[in-house]
């Protein structure tokens, strides 16, 4: 395919999803084409043609544009934005993932998010996935020493800390977290959006610059 | 004492740590020196050895048979003391577990532990808390401390509901409770506990110690009987001390417990020198430290540095939910580590942690302990780093923080030092020039912050001088056009607090400030209308600022500040502002178009100093306009301003005077002074030691003399000018002038003239005609050309060398010093000799010229 071709195809599709996405105009979902794109050339070099991101891949992208850093978050982030669940995010999966999850309103981050720490997609935050997302917060001392005591002492912690945040965030006090306990949660304090591990890109304003803003001078 | 002391251990049983003694430098401390007292039992105190305990001293050692030496009766792994009689008595020692029956065994005992003696006493002080009951039997114990203080008790109880011995306030100093031991020989010995230890109440030497009941005698009659029990005291209550206040160990309690030696303990030491202590920070009560609230605090701390971002984002969210209005939570969270982490935080790059840290720091800074601590813990510095943050919200947080800590001079000289000022001022500069309507709201809110820092900041004369030369006048000069009171009472303030600066004062003084200045004095908002007086107060020193008010209609708003008589703050500014303001005539004119000096006469009356100064300072300006002066008498002014004369403020002294002064020129103004005796009132404060007062009450004195009709009668029955002399001796040119302004005035009465003559005040006016200050050489020729009139004064003065100097004056720039020293030579031509020094002195030819 030609070069220019190349580009009309991409302006044609980048109105066609444009349509359907929210926080993004046109140029923008060019843009965001471009670098998908890209990233899909990597990607390619080693296993033949694909229709999308892999989860390694993808989880690479989480981290270099985005700065995240937590790999169980990754693997969440991956799930949800592969909607069709066949292991690749495709170039439309990808904008409007972007557009609805790191771009949405605040209200639409409170979904992505709770729907990130509901684990089993009970529609509860349980304890249980409480106790999955923070247990890697505690990993030294078992390294450390080794000892059995020890680890009943951090299954101790890691039940007293699940207390105080339950005590803080359960508000109708049957044990587990619903939207709404989230919702108000997040409400009084917007920090606990992000509550059980960071999910959204960390520095919004850097990517714009580098992607959505740079590459429209090309 | 009994009550207090057993309600005390009572506590204990509440804390989960209640088993062990915690380890504290004071803690160690006091387990050397009880193991010191201990060992030195058996050949110091052999009496007191031997005593029997009602109850064996129980705990679990690790000493063993192997241990000891031939004293004792040992098989396989246990033994018994040889001075235990009968062999079915307990053994002494089994494998882990030993039992003491006396001092000397325990003595003994610790010893034999060889390097784990500390150990060993800690063993015993934590297996056995009632040691005191163990030790004496429970009713002996539970009498002595009952004993002699149990009709107080009683009486006590009535006065104080919690029923404890020491008084509630005395137990905000730490004291327990006081008691009365009766001894033999001494009398009674009155001991204070208290939390730093137990001290004995101005008791002389030694006694003996004794305690009895109807079964048993204990008598301990030596000086180390006294200390034995005041140590078991000490122990009993620092252990008491040591589970409940663990916290209050690491600050001030390390202090005040190097009292608490054994050698002070047998040495007298009152309970007063636990007053004087200094205390710099007030101490939560211990009740909170076994409050929900502690405990939730020591736990959400450790997860905050113990977790990983997450699980200390989720912490920082929780500590938001802590009262942190209360002194008592923000030192916990010190003083558990919490406050250095969160600073520490601030040098991370995990925005959003640092966003939570800043939330609970923003608050916690508001205590005045932890500004010193955060500066301390050089949190400014990481403060003022953040300032230069990627994330706006940061900034914002970061600087509003700032504005809380910088309420002392050692964190704003710091704020400077790390250049702070000029990133505050950064702040401004980023939401005047921000453009993108997404950001407008947060960087307002940023600017808003950066102006509050340095609202703080500019407490501090460098930092004003640094704001001025960072060019954040002009900055705030254009925030000034906001709408925002949340914004424009930090930019005023700034604005205010710089203008005292002449260099700031300068860049201020622009159009277009002035013009904002007056407008905000229409705001709904008093503290704004405050600042706004404030900085026109300090403004309008300046001639074209006055204009500038007057010309932006300033002075209309400023008149109608005076209705809020209740607000004392804003009064203070407000008449600062029409003081300053009724400088210009042109604007006393306007202000008497409203009839503001009968208003500020009534103001003389029922007002705080800050008021009263700048009432007096602005009569005086008004009182320059003639027919002004016959409206403060027509309004009953001038009665509460001769009152004002007998207050101590210096300032308000000054102000008073001049205003007095000002009335003073009108005849009638100066019969109602004569009426209130106000000439006596202004002479005696020629004895003022502030020489601003001495020369205002001199200048007020001049036309009371010229005006009052029996202003003689009043000086002569005063005696005042007797202070003369000592005044002409004053440093101050000032004063000099004004007493030779009195001279003057004094020396057409020629029996006065004659008392002054006496008083040496010929030498002493020709000792200043050295000086070069043209005011001072207008008045003193004045005093020298009217004391002339007196007898051979004309003689002396040539005699004294006044000729010469006079003669030079004549050279002055300024028409007045020619004016005067040409009447005073005149006067002194009337001696022949005088003649010769001015002629040779080429006087003739200056006079010529």
């Amino acid at each position: 395919m030609s070069s220019s071709a190349n580009k009309k195809a991409i302006q044609a599709l980048a109105e066609t999803i444009s349509k359907k996405v929210e926080h993004f105009n046109k140029k923008e979902v060019e843009c965001l084409i471009w670098r998908f794109n890209a990233l899909l050339e990597a990607q390619k070099h080693s296993d033949g043609s694909v229709s999308g991101l892999d989860r390694n891949q993808f989880k690479v992208v989480l981290h270099n544009l985005f700065e995240m850093t937590d790999d169980f978050i990754m693997d969440r982030v991956f799930r949800i934005f592969d909607k069709d669940n066949d292991g690749f995010v495709t170039v439309e999966e990808w904008i409007q993932g972007l557009s609805v999850h790191f771009w949405g309103t605040l209200d639409e981050q409170k979904r992505y998010c709770f729907h990130m720490y509901d684990l089993k997609g009970s529609g509860f935050i349980t304890r249980d996935d409480i106790f999955l997302l923070l247990k890697d917060s505690f990993h030294l001392r078992l390294e450390e020493e080794g000892r059995e005591d020890d680890y009943q002492d951090e299954q101790d912690e890691i039940n007293e800390l699940m207390e105080i945040v339950l005590k803080k965030m359960d508000h109708d006090k049957d044990g587990r977290l619903s939207f709404q306990d989230f919702e108000k949660s997040v409400k009084k304090e917007e920090l606990l959006l992000e509550a059980f591990g960071s999910c959204l890109p960390n520095f919004r304003k850097k990517f714009e610059q580098q992607v959505l803003e740079k590459q429209q001078d090309e | 004492m009994g009550v207090s002391l057993s309600k005390a251990a009572q506590w204990t049983t509440f804390s989960p740590d209640a088993s062990k003694l915690k380890s504290t430098p004071t803690n160690e401390a006091l387990l050397k020196e009880i193991l010191t007292f201990v060992e030195q039992i058996g050949s110091q105190h052999p009496q007191e050895a031997d005593f029997t305990f009602e109850a064996p001293l129980q705990w679990r050692t690790t000493v063993v048979t192997s241990d000891l030496k031939s004293d004792y009766h040992i098989r396989d792994s246990t033994a018994w003391s040889h001075e235990t009689d009968s062999r079915e008595a307990p053994p002494l020692l089994t494998p882990f577990t030993v039992r003491v029956r006396s001092l000397g065994q325990l003595s003994m005992l610790i010893q034999a532990a060889e390097d784990k003696k500390l150990e060993e006493v800690q063993a015993c002080l934590e297996g056995n808390r009632d040691f005191l009951v163990k030790i004496l039997g429970p009713r002996i114990a539970s009498q002595l401390l009952e004993d002699g203080a149990y009709a107080d008790v009683e009486s006590l109880k009535e006065d104080f509901w919690n029923g404890c011995r020491a008084p509630p306030w005395r137990q905000a100093q730490g004291e327990i409770c006081y008691v009365v031991i009766e001894s033999v020989d001494t009398g009674s010995l009155n001991v204070t506990c208290c939390t730093a230890g137990v001290f004995l109440n101005g008791v002389g030497g030694p006694g003996a110690l004794f305690i009895s009941n109807s079964r048993k005698e204990f008598i301990l009659n030596s000086a180390a009987g006294v200390t034995l029990w005041l140590l078991l005291f000490h122990t009993y209550i620092m252990y008491i001390h040591s589970v409940t206040c663990r916290l209050r160990d690491c600050c001030s309690f390390r202090k005040t417990s190097s009292k608490a030696t054994l050698a002070e303990l047998s040495s007298e030491t009152s309970s007063e020198s636990e007053e004087e202590e200094e205390r710099p920070e007030h101490q939560p009560e211990s009740d909170f430290y076994l409050s929900s609230e502690f405990l939730q605090i020591k736990k959400l701390v450790k997860y905050l540095k113990k977790g990983d971002q997450k699980v200390t984002l989720l912490m920082l969210c929780c500590m938001l939910d802590l009262d942190l209005t209360q002194d008592s939570c923000n030192l916990a969270i010190r003083d558990e580590g919490g406050l250095q982490f969160l600073l520490n935080l601030l040098d991370t790059n995990e925005d959003k942690c640092k966003i939570g840290a800043l939330k609970i720091l923003i608050r916690m800074s508001r205590c005045v302990p932890i500004q010193r601590s955060m500066e301390d813990m050089l949190g400014v510095r990481s403060l003022v780093n953040n300032l230069d943050s990627e994330v706006t919200k940061v900034k914002a947080l970061a600087a509003e923080t700032i504005a809380n800590v910088a309420n002392f001079p050692r964190a704003r000289r710091t704020v400077r030092q790390s250049g702070g000022i000029e990133k505050l001022i950064k702040l401004l500069d980023c939401f005047l020039k921000s453009q993108k309507k997404s950001d407008h709201l947060e960087n307002m809110e940023a600017a808003r912050c950066g102006a509050l820092a340095l609202w703080s900041c500019s407490r501090s004369t460098k930092n004003k001088k640094a704001i001025c030369s960072a060019g954040g006048i002009p900055l705030l000069g254009c925030l000034l056009t906001s709408s925002l009171e949340s914004m424009l009472i930090p930019v005023v303030g700034t604005l205010q607090e710089c203008a005292s600066e002449e260099s700031s004062r300068i860049t201020i003084q622009s159009k277009d400030i002035i013009k904002n200045l007056v407008k905000n004095l229409r705001s709904n908002c008093t503290d704004l209308q405050i600042q706004c007086s404030m900085a026109l107060f300090k403004c309008a020193e300046d001639t074209e600022t006055r204009d500038l008010v007057r010309k932006y209609k300033g002075l209309k708003p400023l008149v109608e500040l005076l209705n809020n008589t209740n607000n004392k703050e804003l009064l203070a500014a407000a008449t600062g502002a029409i003081w300053k303001c009724s400088i210009s005539i042109e604007n006393v004119l306007i202000f008497q178009n409203d009839k503001v000096l009968e208003s500020l006469a009534g103001l003389l009356t029922a007002q705080p100093e800050e008021v009263l100064i700048n009432v007096a300072g602005a009569l005086t300006e008004f009182l320059q306009v003639p027919a002004n002066k016959a409206v403060i008498r027509k309004c009953d002014g001038i009665k509460p301003m001769i009152q004002l004369l007998l207050s101590t403020n210096q300032a308000l002294l000054v102000n008073v005077t001049k205003a007095i002064s000002a009335c003073a020129t009108d005849r009638e103004n100066m019969k109602i002074i004569d009426e209130l005796d106000g000439i006596s009132l202004l002479w005696s404060l020629l004895q003022n030691p502030n020489p601003e007062v001495q020369a205002s009450a001199a200048w007020a004195i001049c036309p009371c003399i010229g005006n009052s009709k029996d202003a003689m009668r009043t000086v002569l029955s005063f005696q005042g000018f007797g202070r003369i002399p000592d005044l002409l001796m004053s440093t101050n040119n000032e004063v000099l002038a004004s007493i030779c302004a009195v001279i003057a005035k004094l020396a057409k009465y020629k029996n006065i003239l004659a008392t002054l003559t006496d008083l040496g005040i010929v030498s002493l006016l020709t000792k200043l005609t050295n000086t070069k200050d043209d005011r001072l050489r207008h008045h003193l020729s004045d005093a020298i050309c009217h004391c002339c009139q007196f007898a051979n004064n004309t003689a002396a003065f040539g005699e004294a060398g006044a000729v010469e100097p006079l003669v030079r004056y004549m050279k002055s720039e300024d028409i007045l010093v020619r004016q005067s020293a040409t009447m005073a030579l005149f006067q002194l031509s009337w001696d022949p000799n005088n003649n010769l020094t001015m002629l040779s002195r080429g006087a003739v030819k200056v006079s010529c010229v």
